[in-house]
C-alpha cells in the first residue's frame, strides 16, 4: 500500500525509509526521490494547495501506481506553505521486490503528481508557470 | 442552483477572495455557462476568466472540462494549471 500525506512540516527521508521497510523480508529495492526548493540564498517559495482535492488526487495517483506495478509499499509526502531554498518539498518512496518496478513506479508517481496534484508555487517573481514539458512527461504513461 | 466556487493561486488573487457560494439561474447548466454568467458581473471576473483555456476546473474535487454539467450543491474549483512537485 502506498500511503500519501499532505503537510506543512518537513520530513526526514531516513526515518520514513526505515518505517517503510521495517520488518519486511520481501523488499529488495527501495527507490527514493526528494524534490527540493531551488534558488538563491534567502529566497522563499510558497506552495498553495486545494485541501480535500489534493489528498484525493494523491491517493488516486498512488492507487494507479499500485494497479500498474507489483509493489511492496510506498509513501508520497507533499508539503505546502512557506519554504526556503534547500528545503524538501516532495518525497516519493517506493519499495518493491526488484528495482525495475520501484524505479518505474517512482518515476510515474512524480510525472503524474506534477500535472494532477493541485499545488501552486509562488516565488519572488510571482506565480510559477506550468511547464509544457511536464505534460509531455505525464503523457508517456497514458 | 447553488454552487460553491473556490479559487486558487492567481485566480484567487485576481478575484480577491478564496471562494463564494453562488445561486445561478436555470440558464447555467455547465462550467462554461457559469463562467459566462460570472464574467457578465464585472471587470474582476472578466479579467480572472478571460482565457478559460489557460484555466483548469475541478467539480467535487475531480478534474473536468468546461462542458461538465453542474448540480445543486456542487463545489467548482477554478485555478491555473498546477505547478507542484
Amino acid at each position: 500500500m502506498i500511503n500519501t500525506r499532505v503537510q506543512a512540516e518537513t520530513f526526514d527521508v531516513a526515518t520514513e525509509s526505515a518505517r517503510l521497510t521495517s520488518g519486511s523480508r520481501d523488499i529488495g529495492a527501495l527507490v527514493s526521490f526528494t524534490g527540493l526548493v531551488r534558488g538563491d540564498a534567502g529566497d522563499t517559495l510558497t506552495l498553495e494547495h486545494y485541501p480535500g482535492m489534493t489528498e484525493r488526487m494523491l491517493q488516486e495517483i498512488a492507487t494507479e501506481a499500485e494497479r500498474r506495478w507489483a509493489l511492496s509499499g510506498g509513501l508520497v509526502v507533499h508539503r505546502y506553505g512557506r519554504l526556503s531554498v534547500g528545503d524538501p518539498i516532495v518525497l516519493v518512496l517506493i519499495a518493491a521486490r526488484h528495482r525495475g518496478e520501484a524505479f518505474e513506479a517512482a518515476n510515474f508517481l512524480m510525472d503524474w503528481l506534477k500535472v494532477k496534484a493541485p499545488f501552486w508555487k509562488k516565488d519572488a517573481d510571482g506565480w510559477v508557470e506550468a511547464q509544457g514539458s511536464d505534460d509531455v512527461a505525464a503523457e508517456r504513461w497514458s | 442552483m447553488n454552487i460553491r466556487l473556490v479559487y486558487f493561486a492567481r485566480v484567487r488573487e485576481t478575484i480577491g477572495k478564496d471562494g463564494e457560494t453562488r445561486e445561478f439561474d436555470s440558464s447555467v447548466t455547465c462550467v462554461a455557462e457559469a463562467l459566462t454568467a460570472l464574467r457578465a458581473e464585472g471587470e474582476t471576473y472578466r479579467i480572472a476568466f478571460q482565457e478559460p483555456e489557460k484555466l483548469r476546473f475541478a467539480l467535487d474535487h475531480q478534474f473536468v472540462d468546461v462542458s461538465a454539467k453542474l448540480h445543486e450543491g456542487a463545489e467548482l474549483g477554478i485555478f491555473p494549471p498546477v505547478t507542484g512537485g
